[in-house]
């Protein structure tokens, strides 16, 4: 098996200047996490809002460099503060946003949407480009008469089918997915959790899946790694994890999650009645 | 005698294409000390049937039901001044994005304190010591000094403790809360769940959580409505629609919960009908 990206104690700090009255700070935000994902394998990162999850994605994206640590993106090495971002690197990792509200331009018709990476990165000329999307769009659970429409047109679902599209139309190796079914209902959920399945069987894509749900995670991922205040606090294989948590921050996530068995219903009905 | 009942409420939009059925024949009940849950995805008409019994729809929707009533008081004959005595003291109701529900001008002490000034008319040394004793019982530390905070100085978690402690300000009958962990983290979810539901217990008010997490149904609910499409599919005590629920749409429901997941795929709704028009006549009451 083949590891697509590799982080090695990746840091990243954020320095607030100081102002007349008050001296900087630093936030650590991510402090010295490591983990390797293979190719075709899905790891997912957990944690709380503020443990540095989606600081880790964007590093993890090539926006924004580590402080410190060294990453690596199909056994090369990347530091995109020395310059070494390429079009050719940027191409292998993509990344699907939480809110698909947010994540599209409301003036730019769907075609346009999905033909603009291909439009950056080489000349494609047009009508391929359309064949392309075309293609993509169907591959997503959509249809060719959506290529003309504007992202207000569509439902929350839909709009996430199509930022999903939009991170394939390159064929990335490495797919970042901040949070991508949080914002949308339980039915809706399970068909965008579908459609992702069914694509990393198809282009044999490597997720790095990052929620705070942990039913989508048990669902998704073979891997877990559990974020508290920038530290990666456990880190293991899905049934390990979820098996037996060895972190109190983990323990805690797994008794916070509300329970929808009977059984669990019953015992929470004889409490109250015995209250 | 039911603390809210409802009969066949129906709530339709004006829009530019005509008339728009949000909400389309609901019937519920709710009883004291009971906690109600509605269950439904976005566009099933949960919210707007709430927001009809609170009158916060806007003039382009036009309500009718043919009963209700809120502890005897018919809530369609009420003029706009009665209601507005009703509306924050008897029923309360907490929103989804605490954040955005408080005003970011004024300190949630200033925002708490309207309320009690608003309802019970309570002077201002009355308001102060009532509104600290809303915030510590919503499990806020230091509350004398929180009163004098801005919602944005607060988390989203606290932001929800403070709507919670504005909405039981006046020991309401009824407190409405509209999906009100979704914005939160689990654990923090936890906490608000728990919090409300001691709170629910304490002062004896029935409770109506809407939500589409189904865990948070298991977690609080004695009763349970599910809607679908402004549709009432089904209505059950929690543990019967856990274990045998009725109508498809539950089962679908359920069985769409990474948790119930058996094979390689999640089983999705459009697994269970086959084409739209079934889902009309899955409804079962």
């Amino acid at each position: 098996m083949s590891v697509v990206l590799e982080a090695r104690n990746i840091v990243r700090d954020y320095h607030m200047p100081g102002g007349l009255f008050s001296k900087g700070k630093t936030v650590h935000a991510v402090k010295g996490v490591s983990f390797t994902v293979e190719k075709g394998k899905t790891l997912a990162i957990v944690g709380e809002s503020g443990c540095g999850k989606s600081t880790l994605a964007r590093i993890l994206t090539l926006i924004d460099p580590a402080t410190a640590g060294e990453l690596f993106i199909q056994g090369k090495k990347v530091d995109i503060a020395k310059g070494d971002l390429t079009k050719d690197l940027r191409r292998e990792v993509q990344i699907v946003f939480q809110n698909p509200y947010g994540s599209l331009n409301p003036r730019q018709k769907i075609g346009d949407v999905l033909g603009a990476p291909l439009v950056i990165h080489g000349n494609v000329p047009a009508d391929e480009r359309r064949e392309r999307a075309m293609a993509m769009l169907k591959k997503v659970g959509l249809g060719e008469e959506h290529y003309n429409r504007y992202p207000h047109m569509f439902s929350g679902g839909q709009r996430q089918r199509i930022a999903i599209a939009r991170a394939l139309m390159l064929n990335p190796s490495l797919l970042v997915l901040d949070e991508p079914v949080s914002a949308l209902d339980l039915s809706v959920q399970a068909q965008v959790l579908n459609l992702l399945a069914d694509l990393q069987d198809e282009f044999n894509l490597t997720y790095v899946f990052i929620s705070h749900d942990l039913s989508v995670v048990r669902y998704i991922a073979d891997e877990v790694m559990v974020m508290y205040f920038g530290e990666a606090v456990e880190y293991g294989t899905r049934n390990e994890v979820f098996a037996d948590p060895k972190h109190d921050y983990t323990k805690t996530l797994f008794a916070a999650t509300p329970r929808a068995d009977p059984e669990s219903i019953k015992a929470r009905l004889a409490r109250k009645n015995a209250a | 005698m039911a603390l809210l009942e409802i009969e066949n409420l129906v709530v339709e939009f004006l829009t530019s294409t005509g008339m728009f059925r949000a909400v389309d024949g609901v019937s519920l009940k709710v009883e004291q000390r009971e906690v109600l849950a509605i269950v439904g995805e976005s566009g099933s008409g949960k919210s707007v049937s709430m927001l009809a019994v609170m009158g916060l729809l806007p003039w382009t929707a036009k309500v009718t039901a043919d009963k209700m009533t809120f502890n005897g008081r018919d809530l369609l004959s009420l003029s706009d001044s009665e209601r507005r005595k009703i509306v924050g003291k008897d029923i309360a109701m907490i929103f989804q994005e605490p954040v955005a529900s408080l005003n970011p001008c004024y300190t949630v002490g200033f925002q708490i304190e309207e309320v009690l000034r608003f309802h019970l008319g309570l002077g201002r040394k009355e308001r102060r010591a009532r509104a600290i004793e809303l915030l510590t019982a919503v499990g806020i530390p230091n509350p004398a000094e929180r009163l004098s905070s801005f919602p944005h100085q607060m988390s989203g978690g606290q932001c929800q403790r403070v709507m919670i402690a504005m909405a039981i300000a006046c020991n309401p009958k009824l407190l409405i809360a509209d999906e009100p962990t979704t914005a939160l983290d689990v654990t923090i979810q936890k906490q608000i769940l728990d919090l409300l539901v001691k709170l629910q217990a304490e002062h004896g008010m029935g409770m109506i959580m809407i939500t589409h997490n189904m865990g948070v149904v298991a977690e609080t609910a004695d009763r349970v409505v599910v809607q679908y499409k402004g549709r009432k599919m089904e209505e059950a005590d929690v543990l019967t629609l856990f274990e045998n629920p009725r109508s498809n749409y539950t089962k679908a429901l359920l069985a769409a919960l990474p948790d119930n997941a058996t094979g390689d795929r999640l089983p999705t709704i459009a697994d269970y009908f086959k084409d739209g028009s079934e889902i009309a006549g899955a409804a079962v009451s």
